[in-house]
């Protein structure tokens, strides 16, 4: 698996769209009045499929969208939730803004930290975590939050984080 | 004691309000029945007789802005419901699409009605993967029963939502970088003029409003805008989800009438501070307004009153400080938002707030130096003013607040 970005390969077989994503994609063509505004929900579709938006995929779907591949690195790097290497198999996001700090955030960082042995922004070696900090996730009267994967998990202790961590095993 | 009114929140609570039945067997769809009886315009003079305001942030009266559209029907019109939530302190928008999902796409298509709409987006903030899943199901459910789709209820009109994510950008809340959005760019806020009204999606005539605000219409139409002005305050009627977290005892979402009591909402509603601390600092509008300290909280949460006590409603997020609070270190986590959250494009934010950061940073290990908060002062007036969209001109307010109201916390770190 291609891991670093010196090793990408924008042709590389692994990440060739499969005609399920196809018909996806020309599905949300098809529903708004403009093409271009199928692209995010398109890199969407991409990174539930890979994990990440592998840069074969960009160029596949700029020839979709009529678009070139500069324009969709242009929005994969603007936003923060597309992964632009791959991330690990449960990514952890804490929120790391005022209310979750106020309510101790960053013990749970720390402790997640320790526990991983990684720091944020890393991915533990065997590809399984991914730990991240990120702005307010909304859901701040329940602080502190972290999301892994496209679940939220609000209200944290450190006793809870265990056992989170543990039922992922 | 003030009064709690559930106006947005009636249906939180009751089970299974996803489910399209349930919301008609509590009256729901009824105001849009009404709704299609009248002609457009009227609907459009009865919000603007409601003054309901936006509840995005600035508070602009909806009828008002309404009215902006072109007269002459030319091109399409579209309509976006906003409900990006980025603004740090603020998760009100998702208690009514979690639970009570129809009422905002009837109030979404009262909208659409009002304004001849053809189509509508609502724009949510990528990490809201499920609340998005419930919408796309309300959507689904109401186009089965023709109150989507063509010829809605035999009323000749047509109109459909389409429900899209975000993907972590609090500067898409912004209403022309959310439509640059919607279009598949980087969510660089345009230069207005002109406004959206005018030139907006795909360059044709769109009106971009809050959660909060479309759910409010159901009722303005099923009650009228006499009875909605009844609740709230002088020229800011109805009612506001005011979202409290921090130190409280009892943070979450609460509903009560525009103009609310800052200290009465965090003493009553949420139960006051925890622990028995003591007050010490509060952010009334989610991270972008002006922090107030803990003796200067008796003031009433609507947007004048907001501005005159020297901040702003803004989202309506309450985000409450004890004592204990450093309030040097939440400033750097303020500054660190927006700069993280600056797209770039105009130097005062970019450059401005990156060098406030940097300063400051300085400061908190311990490596700050005498004139580093006259300096920081002087950037944000720099800033202040100087900026494309309101961000980077809340950023340097939001710090230079934080800096006025608590200086001498800053000073011990230069000295
Ligand atoms: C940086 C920035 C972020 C914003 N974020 C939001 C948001 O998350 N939700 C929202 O409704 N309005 C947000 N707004 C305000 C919108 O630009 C716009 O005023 C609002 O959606 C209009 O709706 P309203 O008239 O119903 O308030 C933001 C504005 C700025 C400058
Ligand atoms: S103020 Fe900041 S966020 Fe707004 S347009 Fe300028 S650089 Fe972008
Ligand atoms: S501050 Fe953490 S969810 Fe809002």
């Amino acid at each position: 698996m291609a891991t670093s970005p010196s090793t990408y390969k924008v042709d590389d077989p692994e990440y060739k769209l499969t005609p399920e994503m196809q018909t996806k994609i020309d599905e949300l063509v098809s529903k708004f009045p403009e093409k271009n505004s199928a692209l995010m929900p398109a890199l969407y579709i991409i990174q539930d499929e890979f994990g990440w938006i592998p840069p074969a995929a960009i160029s596949q779907l700029a020839e979709i969208l009529d678009t070139t591949p500069n324009k969709i690195y242009s929005v994969v790097t603007f936003y923060t939730m597309y992964n632009e290497k791959p991330v690990g198999k449960y990514h952890i996001q804490v929120c790391r803004n005022v209310s979750c700090s106020l309510m101790g955030a960053k013990h749970i960082v720390d402790h997640l930290s320790e526990k991983l042995n990684i720091q944020p922004g890393e991915t533990t070696e065997d590809k399984k975590y991914t730990l991240s900090l990120v702005e307010c996730l909304g859901a701040c009267g329940s602080a502190p939050v972290m999301m892994i994967n496209d679940t939220y998990y609000e209200n944290l202790t450190v006793k809870k984080v265990d056992n989170i961590l543990e039922s992922l095993q | 004691m003030i009064e709690e009114k559930k106006v947005l929140t009636r249906h939180v609570g009751v089970a299974g309000m996803g489910k399209i039945d349930n919301y008609k067997n509590v009256g729901g769809y009824k105001a849009l029945e009404i709704a299609l009886t009248k002609d457009p315009d009227e609907l459009v003079d009865e919000v603007k007789k409601s003054f309901l305001r936006g509840r995005g942030g600035a508070g602009f009266p909806t009828g008002f802005k309404w009215a902006f559209l072109p007269k002459e029907k030319n091109k399409p019109y579209y309509l976006i419901c906003n409900a990006d939530e980025g603004e740090p302190g603020t998760f009100k928008d998702r208690q009514i699409m979690e639970h009570d999902p129809h009422l905002l796409v009837e109030g979404m298509i009262i909208a659409g009605y009002a304004l001849r709409a053809d189509l509508g987006f609502i724009y949510i903030r990528g990490e809201f993967k499920w609340i998005a899943d419930i919408l796309e199901k309300a959507i689904a459910d109401a186009k089965e029963a023709n109150l989507l789709g063509k010829n809605i209820g035999g009323s000749g009109y047509d109109f459909d939502i389409i429900v899209m994510r975000g993907a972590g950008a609090y500067v898409c809340g912004e209403e022309t970088a959310l439509i640059e959005s919607i279009e598949g760019k980087p969510g660089c806020p345009r230069m207005k003029p002109p406004f959206p009204a005018n030139v907006g999606l795909y360059d044709c005539p769109t009106i971009v409003n809050n959660v909060e605000t479309l759910a409010a219409l159901p009722y303005i139409m099923e009650h009228g805008a006499e009875e909605y002005k009844k609740m709230g305050a002088f020229q800011a009627a109805g009612t506001k989800l005011y979202g409290i977290s921090g130190h409280v005892k009892k943070p979450g979402v609460y509903e009560y009438p525009l103009g609310t009591n800052l200290r009465e909402l965090i003493e009553q509603a949420a139960g006051g501070v925890k622990d028995g601390k003591k007050l010490k600092a509060v952010i009334p509008g989610g991270l972008s307004a002006p922090v107030v300290k803990g003796d200067e909280i008796d003031f009433d949460l609507d947007f004048d009153a907001c501005l005159k006590a020297g901040t702003m409603l803004g989202s309506g997020g309450v985000i409450v400080m004890d004592e204990d609070t450093s309030i040097p270190e939440v400033a750097m986590t303020q500054i660190n938002f927006f700069v993280h959250e600056s797209c770039g494009q105009c130097t005062p934010c970019r450059e401005g707030l990156g060098k406030i950061q940097q300063i400051m940073k300085n400061m908190l290990t311990g490596k700050g130096k005498v004139g580093d908060l006259e300096t920081i002062l002087k950037l944000t007036r720099t800033i202040s003013g100087t900026t494309l969209c309101p961000l980077g001109d809340a950023g340097a307010k939001a710090i230079e607040a934080m800096i006025n109201k608590f200086r001498h916390e800053f000073e011990s770190l230069v000295n």
